[in-house]
């Protein structure tokens, strides 16, 4: 039964985390795409821009003597610290898609913050948005606790009936008569040029309160997050959490929403803290990492907006993040592609190389230990392999100084820690086989094949402990003597790299 | 109030979406009493200690702990929970986890001391896991996740310890390492309920058995209780009136 539960829980797992790869993945497509249509809408404009004004754009924005500059970067960065840091909790709770309803529902209300008194009032906009933010998650909280529909789908369908009415009264408003100047369609894809004094000011505000709020609250906020049931058994009030949270998740889309985007602004939540996640196990790292690339994302994508003549910046925020994303995914020290990939191989080249030592200790046992050098040619024959390939084996062997290959001669030497690797291994294979046979029964021509993976990743205390129930055997179940690894006192750990690892 | 049972419940009813699932529940636990919560699969064992510590809308009936409610008295309960119901993966290093059970002491706002880390460290010695404080949790086996779950419920130093399926996925070495803590607290006066899922190992364990299947089938020491009779109303025979009865009551409400 709980086997069962473990293997459910650990499929669920890995489902969730497609979930959010997904979306991660989804976004930068997105984004790519717009930036195609936008391209061909936009080609007379770019086309103007000369490579000197490109030059000058930078300059403009690097002095930042223009206000709006000052404005649009400094906004930029602190979206993306609170989307950073708010994120992050979503991924580690799973509620990834969390964010995206949440950010498609607010769109109606960004519209009834407009109409309140036709202008962009930022305050009014930020109280309609985080208004309908709530009726969204209050919505989804009813259809989840009334029908017998799963939070997924009730997420799907709030999401696209509040984006629905969103893109209508958007559209609406736009065919007003001072519609068209009201910069309204820039919460579509996101412009952070038309960030104000304002509007600064009010991310500041929310940031700030992000910040200060998941500081003094941060041990609640994990332990709610990690094990919701325990911290109600220590008397925390867990759903008053849940809803804070989801308050300043809601601030935080809205405040994200002038400069990224509807569309996008779930990605700035998801992709920094996705990339945090990879990088490290430890909550409060994730979160400075995360709020670390949602402000350098941000930056960045401000700027290559900005040098784009005022391209949407939303999609270059999000390919920005998606850009962190990427090299964590592949460059990551612990989780990352290269990284893993990197320990496969130098993990089958140890392989290798303990197989050509056994393939060395057995040729010099078949004659009893009479000479000490062993013939490329002999070793060919033993392996079953071609001379080329023995050759690359025993340079391989020379590399990590556990045999010599002295000039002029046809013969492998071992040095001493390659002398003591072989034993090791030999020993590692007759003990197992051994052990096999006698302990678990299994006949003696069967074992040959499982313990030639065994031999490489048995660890010193295993060994000792198969010895000792083995009753310090000598010979293993085909005869054969069990050697004893000699101890060199100048080759001891480099001998035996990664034992006891997997 | 000195004398107030650990654990006291009374007539409880606890309902999963208007299906009951436990009814109406009589329990008084006697102090520094190691104590199995036996039953077939679906017998409401975890529902009962969920519902215990509160986790749980309960239809009818209380708890009352130390003789005062459950909710005043979170602090002298001590609880571990099933191993699946949270995310192993989940970015926090065993000594975090560990600290976890110092939070209810420590009340909002406050940090952990050096003293609840000293406290933490002392709990993670004794289920022997101190080498791997500051490992991520998601690199550890299932027997040592589990001693990790009780160096959390030790490190909340109370008198009352309510776990659930503290024995489920572990190997040899650590149920052994586990039943000796647990001796090991009842000698120090604190009363333990304990989930298990095996029978033969049951009568070995416990001082005093809980048979449940849905209601209280038999609750006293374990060699009164643990005989073919009790056992055979436990598990044999599907009780197949109150299931009938727990169905339409669904359907109805």
């Amino acid at each position: 039964m709980s086997r069962a539960a473990t293997t459910s829980s650990r499929t669920n797992r890995t489902a969730v985390r497609r979930r959010y790869s997904l979306s991660s993945v989804l976004y930068p497509l997105f984004a790519l795409l717009y930036l195609l249509c936008a391209h061909s809408a936009h080609a007379a404009r770019i086309g103007d821009i000369s490579e000197t004004s490109l030059s000058t754009q930078a300059l403009r924005f690097f002095t930042f003597q223009d206000p709006s500059v000052r404005y649009a970067l400094l906004g930029s960065m602190l979206l993306g610290i609170s989307c950073g840091l708010l994120g992050s909790f979503l991924v580690v709770r799973k509620m990834a898609l969390v964010g995206d309803a949440l950010s498609h529902a607010v769109l109606p209300g960004v519209a009834l913050g407009f109409l309140w008194n036709m202008s962009k009032d930022p305050v009014a906009i930020f109280i309609g948005a985080t208004l309908a933010g709530l009726l969204g998650a209050g919505a989804v909280h009813l259809i989840k606790q009334t029908t017998r529909l799963k939070e997924d789908t009730a997420l799907g369908l709030v999401l696209a009936s509040f984006f629905a009415v969103g893109i209508c009264m958007v559209t609406m408003i736009q065919r007003l008569p001072t519609g068209n100047k009201s910069g309204i369609d820039k919460f579509l894809f996101g412009q952070a040029a038309a960030i104000g004094a304002a509007d600064v000011q009010l991310m500041g505000v929310v940031t700030g309160l992000a910040v200060v709020v998941i500081a003094v609250f941060y041990k609640e906020f994990l332990v709610t997050s990690f094990d919701a049931g325990f911290a109600r058994a220590v008397g925390l009030p867990v759903q008053a959490f849940h809803y804070g949270l989801m308050l300043l998740l809601a601030f935080a889309v809205v405040i994200a929403l002038q400069a990224v985007g509807v569309v996008l602004v779930s990605a700035m939540l998801i992709t920094p803290a996705a990339a945090a996640y990879l990088l490290t196990d430890r909550m409060h790292r994730m979160l400075l990492l995360a709020a670390l690339f949602g402000m350098a994302a941000g930056a960045l994508g401000a700027f290559l907006s900005f040098l784009g003549n005022n391209l949407p910046t939303g999609p270059f925020m999000v390919l920005a993040a998606t850009t962190v994303f990427a090299a964590a995914f592949l460059f990551g020290p612990r989780h990352g592609v290269l990284a893993r990939w990197w320990r496969q191989r130098s993990r089958a080249a140890r392989i290798q190389r303990e197989n050509t030592l056994k393939a060395i200790y057995h040729v010099l046992e078949a004659r009893n230990f009479q000479g000490e050098g062993v013939s490329l040619r002999e070793l060919a024959e033993r392996r079953r392999e071609t001379e080329e390939e023995i050759q690359a084996q025993a340079a391989a062997l020379a590399r990590h100084e556990l045999a010599t290959l002295p000039g002029e001669a046809d013969a492998l030497f071992l040095t001493p820690a390659g002398w003591q690797t072989a034993c090791a291994i030999v020993r590692n294979h007759r003990l197992w086989e051994l052990y096999l046979t006698h302990t678990a029964q299994i006949a003696a021509d069967h074992v040959h094949e499982d313990a030639e993976k065994i031999e490489h990743v048995l660890g010193e205390d295993v060994v000792r402990e198969l010895e000792r129930r083995l009753n310090y055997a000598t010979k293993d179940p085909h005869g054969k003597v069990i050697p004893a690894v000699p101890v060199t006192l100048e080759s001891k750990p480099e001998a035996t790299p990664g034992y006891g690892r997997g | 109030m000195a004398d107030a049972p650990p654990l006291e419940i009374h007539d409880l009813t606890v309902a999963y979406h208007k299906k009951p699932v436990l009814w109406g529940v009589d329990l008084v636990v006697p102090p520094g009493k190691l104590v199995g919560i036996v039953g077939p699969n679906g017998a409401g064992k975890s529902t009962l200690i969920k519902a215990a510590m509160g986790l749980l809308p309960v239809s009818s009936g209380w708890v009352k702990v130390f003789g005062e409610p459950v909710a005043k008295n979170l602090r002298r309960v001590g609880y571990v929970p099933q191993r699946e119901s949270v995310d192993w993966d989940f970015p926090v290093s065993v000594m975090d986890v560990v600290l976890m059970g110092r939070y209810g002491k420590l009340g909002l706002l406050k940090r952990p001391t050096k003293a609840d880390h000293d406290t933490a460290r002392e709990c993670l010695d004794k289920v022997k896991m101190l080498p791997y404080a500051n490992r991520q949790i998601s690199n550890l086996s299932g027997g040592q996740q589990q001693r990790v779950f009780l160096a959390r419920a030790l490190a909340q130093e109370s008198d009352l310890y309510l776990m659930d399926e503290p024995f489920s996925g572990v190997d040899a070495a650590t149920e052994s390492a586990i039943i000796a803590l647990l001796h090991e607290l009842r000698a120090d006066g604190k009363t333990l309920l304990v989930v298990h899922h095996d029978l033969p190992t049951a009568r070995n364990y416990f001082d005093m058995l809980l048979l449940l299947n849905m209601r209280v089938v038999a609750f006293g020491p374990t060699e009164e209780v643990f005989n073919y009779e009790t056992l055979q109303k436990t598990y044999g025979g599907r009780l197949t009136i109150l299931s009938e009865v727990a169905e339409a009551v669904r359907v109805k409400g």
